[in-house]
């Protein structure tokens, strides 16, 4: 809380800086959570212009060059830009307060990882303004993105190379966060689901972001250097695009859900006031989720020819795959069964989204079936089912993570009035816009069309949708107007929920260095169990002492900028080779950043053990 | 926001699935109402996903709405705490064997079905027909026939015909949704597949896969006729020569302006061999122009007078030809409209029942 | 820059790598990164196994290859493994100075491994006219091998700069976890090989 003030009372200056250099993993999660707000706005944009445009057939709203790059940095900022980012800065606020920790294990890498996503993104939105945004999809497929002219496909390579690099060592700090630094008493068995959820999908990331990275370097290669990966004149194969880009897409569709399943758990288990129901369970259906999202790949591709067998066996273990999803939707609801439930804007979004991803979900299933996928391939039907999916299941569950943290994280509460006005808007908007796509996609749209001709029975349908697209913008217009607002409402509580778990043992916002002394665990939802046994507050798990911290450092920014002026120098090196000075440049920058801190000794700082009693007893006024 | 919140939802569900299933969409286009064996294959199995996920579907909202009426945190009752109940091995044994139950009843018949569709072995008892994509046109080569169309696909009604799909660019999707479901057409190799017509009918095909700027308007049509027809329509097609066509002086000079303006280099009308741009020998018949105007003159002069307009990114640019003024553009298309080598054309086969 | 008695205690403990949190946390660190790259091997292999026999008007790889070079390669890169394991006996032992002559051998040997690489494709690009333009087996040859090559050198540039920066302060509990880290990154790099050596030379040549 004191240094909440402190920060309010520096200039801007130096509250700059901070953030610049920051490696607290809390000051890490705003910075995500406020890149990845930026590109969800912007993203949302492109896809309101890709409705505007839909809403009549023979539109010319805009032209159809420009509705492919829409269609393509909709799809790529919204996966690559706003879903992870929001999602990482989640995990990043919440998971080592889970868990008991000070901070993550690599707080350096964690600091760099955010400032490789943010400069990726910029890089790849900077081609807007030089000479066309990418136009071949968010899936790029390698034939098309082989023939696109201009640098478009070139700023999404590097974009999301720089960027994805970044992912990956996010993923690779929480996983050895979670295996080293969890408090005393906190065994694997008695972690939060949502830390469960984001160690699974840390490993998601750690296995499936090296095949999207190979694919990019082939792309790369073929278009930068004249390499033949996919030039079928010199025998190459554009199929191996697609297997490649699959190998990742499919655990990225897991990476982008699982950590919301465990915050779902969470809060159905906060606001029931009930235990989760069938806790070993819901961990085991996360792994084999996990598990079987690596096995699945290929029914993106059930049109490509692959043959009846191979059509078959992935056609069979995608549908397996709804067997541990339903395990979690029965357990979520035999959680709230038999408890008492409390209505309020996070479990609302989190009511809203059983139905709404459970249809996400059978459709899911029937696309499964390989020979109904015929006519659903490349049709509105998929587009309708991979928003329930990503809208209907992460964004809802998005949005109910920032009413449920928003105190933790900023320390006030989000208005409920708003909350529920921003819900009702949403929810609405949500099913208008994509449950008629369903039966669009069935009636004979394709998807990634600009346009469509009259008298084909359309033309309702795409109305519908567009009118859908409004109310949520409506709604996310709502919710900013939320924020800023309750930034005047008075300071949050440290337990505003009746929480369960550790977050909501120490004050919101959360000191520095989270905690004095590590919490004792002694069970599942440990601050539940002091609570009942009477003692209302965590027990010490060790004797208060000097607490090691890592200092800030401004290299991960430098570093990532250099990546940054290096992407450029990779895109334009083919028009002149004056850019391989900003490659090589680049690059150079970023190395001798990485040698400085490999040189540079930096051992860390001490807290004194009296400046933390000082904290100690001001709570206990 | 209470519990009315999921009975409102049910009910906004069923009435919008009610409204758009009383109308299922355009007869030759939608695949709600199959014409083929594919579609049919295809609508088969979608009916019965839909049925056993909807029926998922209607337990879990059910049950979500029954914890929201009776679980609700009571009056008087704040400081109520349920009891923490760890699981139930019974009960999450039953949600997850039920699952796996449905997952095999849904799996089985998508496998039979995946194996009949994907059969080639009695292809060379089938009329063979090569498809071939290019950016945004699509090209019949009917092997057996030696003969070629573009953008119009005639085939016979009730038979077999197994299709080579071919890519000359990028990745296309061959999707004639109201007679088969869709397959890829890859530029590094061959994939086959067969349709069957049940009805005589002009169909809409469509590109599935993003192929470029005018992906949206790669439409061709298909069209099924009798099997007598097919082979009146073949024999046509077969001894039709442009140079024995009586015309009449404009057409006459706008052949003239056809063959002194280059367009022969990229458009042939009959006869064989790999294309550069669409084969005009039916162009007389087509339905639609360029895939998706209406035929008439109009629309035929205002395409040749600026094809990117229409169809951007597409092949047929001023680099290939000189510039042409609106009064040579109007002759050119008299001459083109006149190219009908058949009395078998789109407007004799009869209108498919919309159901 | 505030100094930390603690990483440097008079006497050393067996196993130093491993005795802060900081250390264990490299270790682990390491390790799921190794699993990453594990998988962008895999993707880079799947793609080789895909195009090598898409030679378009170019040579073979049983035309290019031989064996007796790239054997010399093996030998080079498992016997620097070996040596790696010495030093990090002897960093267990905190014998320093042993660490750092093991650790030069690795290094010696590493950058051996790298000369032949390079003569390798310099003779396939002067003899054969065999490039990484022509033909999608040339761009699956050098991108798999070259990524390969290319973590070996990262790995000699590492060691270097290890080695050179803590030539004069001995081992404490700051430095022993790089030392330890590399060695797994070698050990990582040596098992890929294998793999290189038999799916693109044994299986190219005999296959």
């Amino acid at each position: 809380m004191s240094t909440a003030t402190m920060t309010q009372k520096r200039s801007f200056g130096a509250a700059l800086w901070d953030y610049l250099t920051t490696v607290d993993h809390k000051k890490i999660g705003h910075l995500y959570l406020a890149g990845g707000a930026f590109f969800f706005l912007l993203g949302g944009l492109e896809a309101l212009i890709i409705r505007i445009q839909l809403m009549f057939p023979n539109s010319d709203f805009i032209s159809a060059g420009l509705f492919n790059e829409m269609l393509t940095m909709h799809g790529t900022t919204m996966i690559f830009l706003a879903a992870m980012p929001i999602l990482l800065g989640l995990m990043n606020a919440a998971m080592p307060l889970q868990i008991g920790a000070r901070d993550v294990a690599f707080p350096f890498l964690n600091a760099l990882g955010f400032w490789l996503f943010l400069f990726g993104g910029l890089l790849l939105n900077l081609s807007w303004f030089l000479g066309g945004a990418p136009d071949a999809g968010w899936t790029s497929y390698a034939s098309l993105a082989m023939y696109s002219s201009g640098h478009g496909v070139d700023f999404y390579v590097a974009g999301l190379q720089i960027a994805g690099a970044g992912t990956l060592m996010g993923g690779i700090n929480f996983i050895a966060t979670i295996v080293t630094m969890r408090a005393p008493g906190m065994t694997y068995m008695r972690m939060p689901l949502f830390t469960w959820a984001t160690f699974i999908t840390s490993v998601l990331i750690l296995f499936a972001f090296p095949a999207l990275t190979i694919n990019m370097f082939l792309l790369m290669f073929d278009r930068m250097f004249d390499a033949a990966f996919f030039n079928v004149d010199l025998g190459g194969n554009t199929i191996i695009w697609q297997h490649l880009f699959w190998i990742f897409g499919h655990p990225e569709v897991y990476i982008l859900i699982l950590p919301l399943f465990g915050l779902f758990s969470d809060i159905f288990a906060t606001f029931s006031k009930k235990r989760l129901f069938g806790y070993t369970a819901m961990v085991f259906a996360t792994m084999l989720i996990a598990f079987l999202g690596f096995m699945v790949w290929a029914h993106h591709m059930f049109t490509v020819g692959m043959g009846p067998v191979a059509n078959s066996i992935f056609a069979v273990a995608t549908m397996a795959i709804a067997v541990p999803t339903g395990i979690k939707i029965f357990n979520w609801l035999a959680t709230m069964w038999g408890g008492s439930i409390t209505i309020n804007s996070a479990m609302l979004w989190s009511l809203g989204f059983i139905p709404s991803f459970t249809i996400g979900g059978m459709t899911g299933v029937m696309l499964g079936s390989s020979v109904a996928d015929y006519q659903y391939h490349d049709t509105y039907f998929v587009v309708g089912h991979f928003h329930y999916v990503i809208v209907g299941g992460t964004v809802f569950g998005i949005f109910a993570a920032l009413h449920y943290w928003w105190p933790k994280m900023f320390g006030r509460i989000l208005r409920e009035g708003l909350g529920k006005i921003t819900f009702v808007l949403f929810f609405i908007g949500f099913h208008l816009t994509f449950f008629v796509q369903h039966f669009l996609g069935l009636m004979g749209m394709p998807r990634r069309i600009n346009t469509f001709l009259p008298g084909q029975m359309l033309d309702t349908g795409n109305l519908i949708s567009t009118i859908g697209a409004f109310f949520m913008t409506a709604a996310i217009l709502v919710f900013v107007y939320n924020i800023i607002v309750s930034a005047r409402d008075e300071q949050a509580p440290a337990d505003p929920w009746d929480g369960r778990t550790l977050e909501w043992a120490i004050s919101s916002p959360p000191p520095y260095y989270n905690f004095e002394q590590l919490p004792l665990v002694r069970g599942l939802d440990p601050l539940w169990v002091e609570k009942r046994e009477g003692n209302g507050k965590m027990l010490p798990g060790e004797p208060l002492d000097d607490v090691h911290m890592p200092n800030g450092s401004i290299l991960p920014f430098l570093m990532s900028f250099g990546f940054f002026v290096a992407g450029l120098g990779f895109i334009y090196q083919t028009d002149s080779k004056l850019w391989f000075l900003a490659l090589y440049g680049g690059m150079a920058f970023a190395l001798g950043c990485m040698v400085v801190r490999s040189l540079k000794d930096d051992h860390g700082y001490y807290i004194k053990k009296e400046e933390l009693q000082k904290a100690l007893d001001r709570e206990a006024k | 926001m209470r519990g009315w919140l999921g009975k409102t939802k049910a009910l906004v569900l069923l009435g919008s699935l009610l409204l758009l299933l009383s109308g299922c969409g355009k007869e030759n286009l939608t695949a709600l109402v199959p014409k083929g064996y594919g579609a049919q294959s295809s609508m088969d199995l979608i009916v019965l996903t839909t049925v056993v996920m909807s029926a998922v579907f209607l337990v879990v909202v059910l049950i979500l709405v029954v914890v929201l009426i009776r679980f609700r945190k009571k009056k008087g009752q704040e400081d109520f705490i349920p009891k923490q109940v760890e699981g139930s091995v019974t009960l999450e044994t039953v949600w997850t064997a039920i699952p796996i139950i449905l997952v095999i009843i849904m799996a089985v018949p998508t496998v039979m079905a995946e194996f009949d569709l994907a059969d080639t072995e009695e292809r060379d008892d089938h009329r063979n027909i090569t498809v071939t994509g290019y950016q945004y046109w699509w090209h019949f080569d009917y092997d057996d026939d030696e003969i070629q169309t573009s953008q119009d696909l005639y085939i016979p009604v009730g038979e077999r015909v197994y299709l080579d799909l071919k890519s000359e660019d990028v990745l296309h999707s061959f999707w004639i949704p109201s007679l088969a479901g869709k397959l890829d057409v890859n530029p590094e190799n061959v994939n086959t597949f067969y349709i069957e017509a049940y009805e005589e009918g002009v169909y809409y095909g469509k590109c599935a896969e993003l192929c470029g700027a005018s992906h949206a308007l790669m439409d061709f049509k298909v069209i099924a006729v009798s099997p007598e027809d097919f082979d009146q329509w073949v024999d046509d097609m077969q001894s039709f020569d442009p140079e024995e066509l009586e015309l009449d002086s404009v057409a006459q000079e706008g052949k003239e302006l056809f063959e002194a303006n280059n367009c022969m280099s990229c458009h042939a009308i009959g006869g064989s061999g790999d294309p550069l741009g669409p084969n005009l020998a039916s162009f007389g018949d087509r339905t639609r122009f360029a895939g998706i105007l209406d035929p008439t003159k109009e629309n035929l002069v205002d395409w040749i007078m600026d094809p990117d307009e229409i169809k951007p990114d597409n092949k047929m640019k001023f680099d290939n030809y000189p510039e042409i003024s609106e009064e040579d553009a109007g002759k050119m298309a008299e001459y083109l409209m006149e190219l009908k080598p058949s009395e078998i054309t789109p407007d004799t086969v009869p209108d498919l029942a919309s159901e | 820059m505030s100094y930390d008695e603690s990483l440097f205690p008079e006497k050393l403990p067996h196993n130093p790598e491993k005795a802060t949190l900081e250390g264990r946390n490299k270790f682990m660190g390491l390790w799921f990164f190794l699993g990453g790259e594990t998988v962008l091997f895999a993707s880079l292999f799947g793609t080789y196994l895909a195009l090598k026999d898409s030679v378009h008007t170019g040579p073979t790889s049983e035309e290019l290859f031989g064996l007796p070079l790239v054997f010399l390669m093996t030998v080079m890169l498992l016997t620097s493994s070996l040596t790696s394991v010495y030093a990090m006996y002897h960093m267990r032992n905190n014998d320093f100075k042993k660490m750092q002559l093991w650790l030069g051998i690795t290094g010696l040997l590493g950058i051996g491994f790298l000369i032949c690489e390079v003569y390798e494709f310099a003779h396939y690009i002067t003899d054969y006219g065999f490039t990484f333009r022509s033909s999608s087996f040339g761009s699956a040859f050098y991108t798999l091998v070259g990524f390969h090559g290319g973590h070996v050198t990262f790995g000699i540039v590492w060691l270097i700069t290890l080695m050179l920066r803590n030539a004069k302060r001995g081992l404490n509990l700051y430095n022993a976890p790089k030392f330890n880290t590399f060695s797994l990154y070698w050990h990582f790099i040596d098992v890929i090989w294998v793999f290189v050596f038999t799916v693109v030379y044994l299986m190219g040549k005999v296959g």
